[in-house]
């Protein structure tokens, strides 16, 4: 045993990057929702970054620790103690066996991401440590941690380095208005142009259904659906569609009401139609939004969706820079 | 014609069709075995749907337009091959009207169209049914392929080959149930559904049954090397049986000792529309 969960925190659960190739079977990609942020994480304790480690959301877990270990706390600012001493976070910590790591309230942000040289060691399952709680797949037994569990980490690498810091410059700052962008999709034109044009204007607000599986989003005005004979197979709401795959960051809207943007462990298909889908480089900004956050979707076209992807990787180059 | 769109700078999803059809459901299938053999660099999640199909891409490795001139290059190819599948047809025991769906379906009557029936009694209701033994009959008569696998892990769609003015048709429920028994036999819109997981549905309930079909633990003999039994172009075909049968086969599974019936077939599409009944015998002798 290298530490033992006393406290279990809301949803603390073993992520790594998660788990590509098996979406054909229902199984979705999993791992941190916030991926630089476990990125980081590990590039601070001199993992590899795709080591596993915990993603805590909202509420941190109690853990004591019963070998010497280095471990790094990214991500939303969810303020890390030891033995009851503020510690900092985007810093690499020293923690003594013995000592207890527990943590104050959610100060900004949503997910932390704590990371421990070696990586903690949980099986890998179709080559991922991530948890898949909906088919208790990976993790830790396959769902959230619970207080008494008894985690091990891997061997430790040589590349740790106490006190080690990633530079304040180079740290995401959650900004004040949240904008997430957008490329319409497949089934754009189910709505009218006054409803896609309201889409961008209304404000929405995270609803309280906000985890892996997918962000809900509440306050604008409900869409309105251009009239059609339902498709043999697709249902009689004008949101339905047959069945089909849903994407990663996709933004589904039941009833033309509350949209829903999927995540690492959405679903990986069904019957609501998906008119847009959020740009692979705002995936980890939703990571980091609280309930009753308001937001704004923003339209955007391939070439900046691809420009944005580009500065989100060279933010992890730099960040990648700074530490090696 | 296929609709093609890009789902975020990560996807391509072609749309076949709007509505459910073989025909649909068998060029995605063919496009996306295509797809997968192609080996592409930087595709990373090939997904055939009932009537689409998604492929996951990397956009630093193969540019989006790339992309979907290369999905499309292989959809001409579809076109031109064969819509014949090697594959496998497999057995599923179902209790009908058991009492844990029963149990379940009760509780959620108030989300329910009909509130003062069954879930089975408003789809032979509305499916024009004298009897709820007569839609159980249909609904176990004719086999089913699997038209998709997802939502959650395992889980299958199932479309049957009947013709369209014989297929069970029914709506979800008005809100979706928080709970639903394992391996409940259910059934949404055109499609059946075999729920792989306990958890929130919305499908009419029929029954259960009790062959496993997702196995995270791997242990149990048909899914030592798949945790997930199914996958799209494979063939169902229900097996009714009654409490006693259902209690001595969920006790062989507890035991890992179940011997799942499934059998190896060959399927054409053009085999089976120039001779439906024919080509459903076929399939159902195919079974061990």
């Amino acid at each position: 045993m290298s530490f033992k969960v006393t406290k279990p925190g809301l949803a603390t659960t073993v992520q790594d990057l998660g788990r590509p190739g098996y979406f054909h079977l229902g199984i979705p990609l999993s791992g941190a929702m916030d991926q630089i942020a476990l990125r980081t994480a590990n590039l601070l304790v001199g993992n590899d970054e795709g080591a596993a480690g915990l993603e805590i959301v909202f509420m941190g877990p109690e853990l004591i620790f019963a070998r010497d270990a280095l471990i790094a706390i990214t991500g939303g600012e969810i303020p890390p103690k030891l033995d009851g001493q503020p510690q900092p976070t985007w810093t690499a910590l020293p923690v003594k066996a013995g000592q207890t790591l527990s943590f104050d309230f959610l100060k900004a942000g949503a997910r932390a991401y704590l990371a421990i040289e070696g990586g903690i060691d949980v099986p890998l399952v179709l080559g991922s440590r991530s948890t898949y709680a909906l088919g208790t797949l990976g993790g830790f037994q396959g769902r959230k941690l619970q207080a008494g569990d008894e985690l091990q980490l891997g061997p430790a690498g040589n590349g740790g380095r106490a006190g080690r810091s990633l530079p304040d410059s180079l740290r995401p700052v959650l900004p004040k208005e949240i904008r997430l962008r957008a490329l319409p999709g497949q089934f754009w034109e189910r709505i009218t142009e006054q409803a896609q044009a309201q889409f961008f204007e209304d404000t929405w607000k995270v609803a309280p259904e906000a985890d892996r599986i997918g962000y809900r989003f509440r306050g604008g005005r409900p869409l309105d659906f251009v009239p059609r004979e339902p498709p043999f197979g697709a249902g009689s709401d004008p949101s339905n569609i047959v069945d089909g795959c849903y994407s990663y960051g996709s933004i589904q809207i039941p009833g033309g009401t509350e949209p829903i943007v999927l995540h690492r462990d959405a679903v990986s298909g069904g019957g609501y139609f998906m008119p847009a889908t959020v740009i692979s480089a705002d995936m980890d900004l939703i990571a980091q939004l609280q309930p009753h956050v308001p937001v704004r979707f923003e339209r955007v076209d391939m070439e900046t969706a691809l420009a944005a992807r580009a500065t989100h990787r060279a933010d992890l180059e730099r960040i990648r820079s700074a530490l090696a | 014609m296929t609709r093609y769109a890009f789902g975020g700078d990560e996807h391509v999803y072609g749309e076949l069709a709007p509505e459910m059809s073989l025909d649909a459901f068998f060029k995605g299938l063919s496009i996306t075995n295509l797809v997968r053999e192609a080996k592409i660099k930087g595709v990373t999640e090939v997904c055939a749907a009932n009537a689409s199909f998604q492929v996951r891409f990397d956009p630093d490795v193969i540019k989006p337009d790339d992309m979907l001139a290369l999905v499309k290059e292989l959809e001409e190819e579809a076109e031109h091959g064969p819509q014949l599948i090697e594959t496998r047809i497999v057995e599923v025991p179902v209790f009908y009207e058991d009492p844990w769906t029963y149990e379940t379906l009760m509780r959620f009557r108030e989300r329910h169209q009909d509130p003062s029936g069954t879930d089975l009694d408003y789809t032979r209701k509305i499916n024009g049914y004298a009897t709820n033994a007569e839609l159980i009959a249909a609904h176990h008569g004719t086999p089913w392929i699997i038209s998709m696998v997802g939502f959650v892990a395992g889980l299958p769609w199932l479309y049957q080959l009947v013709e369209r003015e014989k297929q069970i048709q029914s709506p979800k429920y008005l809100r979706p149930r928080t709970d639903t028994p394992k391996l409940c036999v259910a059934h949404g819109g055109a499609f059946g559904s075999i729920y792989s997981v306990r958890g929130a549905g919305g499908y009419q309930m029929f029954g259960v049954t009790p062959l496993p079909i997702y196995d995270p633990s791997q242990t149990q003999p048909h899914l030592k090397e798949n945790m997930v039994l199914f996958k799209p172009g494979d063939f169902v075909r229900y097996r009714p049986i009654d409490r006693a049968t259902y209690d001595a086969m969920a006790a062989e599974v507890e035991a890992c000792r179940f011997e799942a019936r499934i059998g190896k077939v060959r399927f054409s599409l053009d085999e089976y529309k120039a001779d439906r009944l024919g080509t459903i015998r076929k399939l159902e002798g195919a079974l061990p």
